[in-house]
């Protein structure tokens, strides 16, 4: 089979039936409201076209967050400025909020199509939220739209009413958008809503501001602009779509670089061929298991690729590399050793910690981080890259028997359940 | 002040007193104050935090969007009284000096460009007429531009009286960076005299909201940029703690790399791959197996050969990273020579890619310049001898020749002495192109 066939069809199947459903809904949305313009008509086009080129430049420059997460700020802003929209230049606009979802859809489309002709199809369900949360704004504003309009422009007048009824959907939007993405998130990574929820806010917050602003400023704003304000508005979306391109950037750039580095230790013998990746992996796997927020299983995932680090300060690698089966004020020293390597970063002092405790047993009371990599990490040492169902259980039983004075109980156990579901490295 | 050569004094004094002459001139209506006093309160707010938009040293900040939406709504007099207010800025520690410089500067900026503003016909006050709007963006693109140029110029005229400027500092790149991000900043000046119309004062922190986002992000970015650039660094040292001699060379030779990038012209882009590429060129030392790099007397070809694997290896560490292609040839074939001689391919002249002719010219500089078992560092003069007599079957005579000239101007922190280890073992160094490696054949 041609490979390329065979990776778009895993991508079909690794949507969950959540992510089916929600693409099916906001297709159905799609289609009904495009046919429902279609038989009205577009009222006020030129304006309709405006917002939809602009929808359709966010689009095309959509970027990806840390964890993976597709955002396009630009895009979205435009969307809270046209379904917010009362007037232009001073002259009422009507449009209806299917209208809205016709004008935000053709335009998403429209910006995904150069992505998709380079082969970088859009992630349907990142655009699918984008343009639920967008149509529920417009289906509570615009049937309301048209009493809002005398309240702004005129001297001493109540434009404060508009403002925060503007401020209070945008907010409601951001809201309802990120408990979908918690939603979704908690099924595709098994963890609880609550953690999703709350790590979904953490990285929704900043940009959800500056979009949901920008948004409203591009609503009110085209009351003295006119059409000028959708140029006017570009100019600033794209220093904070810069600014938090540049960041994503640096996140990815960073968790690849460390992933690489951890390699040192493999290349130099001092350890088995991919434990340190097989490590984190797991170690992050056991670290979601018991709840952990994402800042923590950052944290837990670079010192569990760096673990070992402290063995390059070994003369020669210990035959074997095995750190469970070498005496344990060897293996503290190592661990000392490499904390202070992290340390030296200056601002990996978490990780460092992590490393420095990872041989301490549970009575010592270290984070529950390090207990999480001893434990994975004795069971890389026992099973390695194998993949044989035997081994595993036998590894895991044999820890269990340590298990209280040796390995953290619950560690243990969020990762017999993680390997029983058939955990692969 | 004392500390100032008397042009720079002299400078200071016109520039106030100029100032002081505008604001005297008065012309602020009394219905105009309310306005007036929210733009000097954003001006004073954005001047606070300065930004860090990549633009060292040009102390314009987000306070010039208040600036210039003072110049629509305000005109001259109102945009040169609100860039006084930098006066007051309560950045810590900031000397008087300063103060009384920027709020001068800011004076004569604003009313300068007010006054380009008005004599292209741009229209002053509130623009509440939406068929108008497009008409003042004309003018106020000028208005813009006038403030920009004339903030760099009195600025440039400052360093360089006080003897400040650092060489190369506003290259190409950073200017058209420079601009742009200057023009983002202008068009918010324009949003907020636009909103004035809607929603009145409200507008300024309407606009100040995704601003500060854009400067959170912003800030985030060079955390994250710099926690990245000490996490290489560290692992770098990491992977020479096993080889005394060698300490901080991967730094130096990342250092070395960029001067030379720098003067043969490279964009910043190809720079900073070129900076971490000279960081991570030896990663792949760490599987040769010590004996080998310990081992005095002659190698065997099995040994050598080891030794001739280590770019390969290196490369295979970071092939995961999404660097720049540059960058993955640099660290591969930083070993080859010009006549090809070198390893792992034996590649010769222009064939070697540019990155790796770059690296072996600072890899070779530092190794001379530093502390080895078999001998001490050599003066600099003396690896760059070495370095001219390698031009051209060795080293690139161009990267050679872009060496010199940039430590000639800006000189070169030679690696610090190092106390030979009591457990001392002779060390060979693969990378020193004076003491090459013999290999014995096995026969």
């Amino acid at each position: 089979m041609n490979p390329m066939v065979a990776e778009r069809r895993s991508a079909w199947q690794s949507l969950d039936s959540g992510q089916l459903l929600l693409i099916a809904a906001a297709g159905m949305l799609v289609v009904a409201a495009i046919a429902h313009t279609a038989v009205v008509g577009l009222a006020d086009s030129h304006v309709a076209v405006g917002f939809g080129a602009l929808i359709a430049v966010g689009e095309l420059a959509r970027l990806t967050m840390p964890g993976n997460r597709e955002v396009a700020p630009i895009s979205t802003a435009a969307a809270f400025g046209y379904t917010l929209l009362i007037d232009v230049g001073g002259i009422r606009v009507d449009h209806s909020a299917l209208q809205v979802v016709a004008v935000m859809s053709v335009g998403m489309i429209a910006g995904a199509l150069p992505h998709l002709a380079v082969n970088r199809p859009p992630r349907l369900d990142a655009m699918s939220r984008r343009l639920l949360s967008g149509a529920m704004v417009a289906f509570a504003y615009r049937p309301v739209a048209d009493n809002l309009a005398g309240m702004i422009g005129s001297p001493g007048d109540s434009w404060w009413i508009p403002l925060g009824m503007m401020s209070a959907l945008v907010v409601f939007a951001v809201l309802i958008d990120t408990g979908i993405a918690a939603l979704l998130r908690a099924e595709q990574v098994r963890t609880s809503f609550g953690v999703a929820a709350r790590d979904e806010l953490r990285n929704a917050a900043p940009l959800g501001t500056a979009v949901g602003a920008s948004g409203i400023l591009l609503a009110l704003g085209s009351h003295s602009m006119d059409m000028a304000a959708l140029l006017v508005f570009a100019a600033p979306l794209l220093v904070s779509q810069v600014a938090f391109r540049k960041y994503a950037q640096i996140r990815s750039t960073y968790l690849q670089t460390v992933r690489a580095l951890s390699r040192v230790t493999e290349v130099g013998g001092y350890v088995e061929q991919g434990h340190s990746l097989r490590v984190s992996r797991l170690a992050v796997a056991v670290g979601r298991e018991l709840g952990l927020a994402e800042p923590e299983l950052l944290d837990l995932e670079y010192a569990a690729l760096m673990h070992d680090i402290g063995q390059l300060s070994l003369r020669d690698p210990i035959p074997g590399g095995a750190t469970v089966l070498t005496d344990r004020d060897q293996a503290r020293r190592i661990a000392e050793l490499g904390a202070e390597v992290i340390s030296k970063t200056g601002v990996l002092d978490r990780v460092a910690e992590i490393v420095r405790r990872q041989c301490d047993s549970p009575h010592e009371g270290p984070p529950l981080a390090s207990r999480v990599i001893k434990a994975a990490n004795a069971y890389d040492d026992l099973v390695g890259g194998s993949t044989d169902r035997d081994r595993a259980a036998a590894a895991l039983d044999r820890m269990r028997l340590d298990s209280g004075s040796e390995y953290d109980a619950r560690a243990v156990e969020a990762m017999t359940r993680v390997v029983d579901r058939g955990f692969r490295a | 002040m004392r500390g100032l050569p008397w042009p720079a004094r002299l400078y200071l004094i016109v520039l106030v007193v100029a100032a002081g002459l505008v604001i005297a001139r008065g012309g602020i209506e009394p219905q105009e104050w309310p306005a007036l006093v929210v733009l000097a309160l954003l001006f004073l707010v954005c001047e606070s935090v300065p930004t860090l938009l990549n633009v060292q040293n040009a102390a314009v900040s987000l306070s010039f969007s208040a600036g210039l939406a003072a110049v629509i709504l305000l005109g001259a007099e109102g945009a040169a009284l609100v860039g006084a207010i930098a006066l007051l800025s309560v950045r810590p520690g900031l000397p008087l000096v300063k103060r009384l410089y920027n709020g001068a500067q800011f004076t004569l900026c604003g009313y300068a460009s007010g006054w380009v503003y008005a004599e292209l016909g741009g229209e002053t006050g509130v623009p509440d007429d939406p068929s108008h709007f497009a008409d003042l963006i004309g003018p106020f693109a000028a208005a813009a531009a006038t403030y920009v140029l004339l903030n760099v110029l009195m600025m440039g005229l400052l360093l360089r009286l006080t003897g400040d400027v650092q060489t190369g500092q506003l290259r190409r790149w950073g200017l058209a960076q420079f601009f742009i991000s200057y023009l983002g900043y202008a068009t918010f000046g324009l949003l907020i005299a636009g909103l004035w119309a809607t929603v009145h004062s409200i507008s300024a922190a309407l606009v100040l909201l995704p601003l500060f986002v854009a400067r959170w992000a912003f800030g985030q970015y060079h955390a994250q940029q710099r926690a990245y650039d000490a996490t290489i660094a560290a692992l770098c040292q990491a992977v020479e703690t096993k080889d005394f001699y060698t300490r901080g060379h991967s730094e130096r030779v990342s250092k070395a790399s960029v001067m030379i990038a720098r003067e043969i012209g490279m964009g910043p882009e190809r720079l900073s791959a070129i900076r971490y590429a000279g960081m991570l060129h030896d990663v792949g030392k760490l599987g040769v197996p010590t004996k080998v790099l310990q081992k005095s007397g002659d190698l065997t070809e099995e040994e050598f050969a080891a030794i001739q694997l280590h770019p390969m290896r290196g490369l295979e560490i970071v092939k995961g990273i999404d660097f720049l292609d540059e960058a993955y040839a640099g660290i591969m074939h930083h070993h080859e020579k010009m006549d090809g001689r070198g390893y792992p391919m034996g590649l010769a002249g222009l064939e070697i890619p540019e990155f790796a002719r770059v690296i072996a010219v600072a890899d070779a500089f530092d190794s001379m310049t530093s502390d080895r078992s078999y001998r001490g560092a050599r003066p600099v003069p003396v690896a760059i001898d070495e370095l001219r007599k390698g031009s051209g079957t060795q080293f690139d005579p161009e990267m050679v020749a872009a060496f010199i000239k940039a430590v000639t101007r800006e000189g070169w922190q030679t690696s610090k002495p190092v106390p030979p280890p009591e457990d001392d073992v002779v060390t060979k160094d693969h990378d020193d192109p004076t003491m090459p490696i013999q290999v014995v054949s096995e026969r």
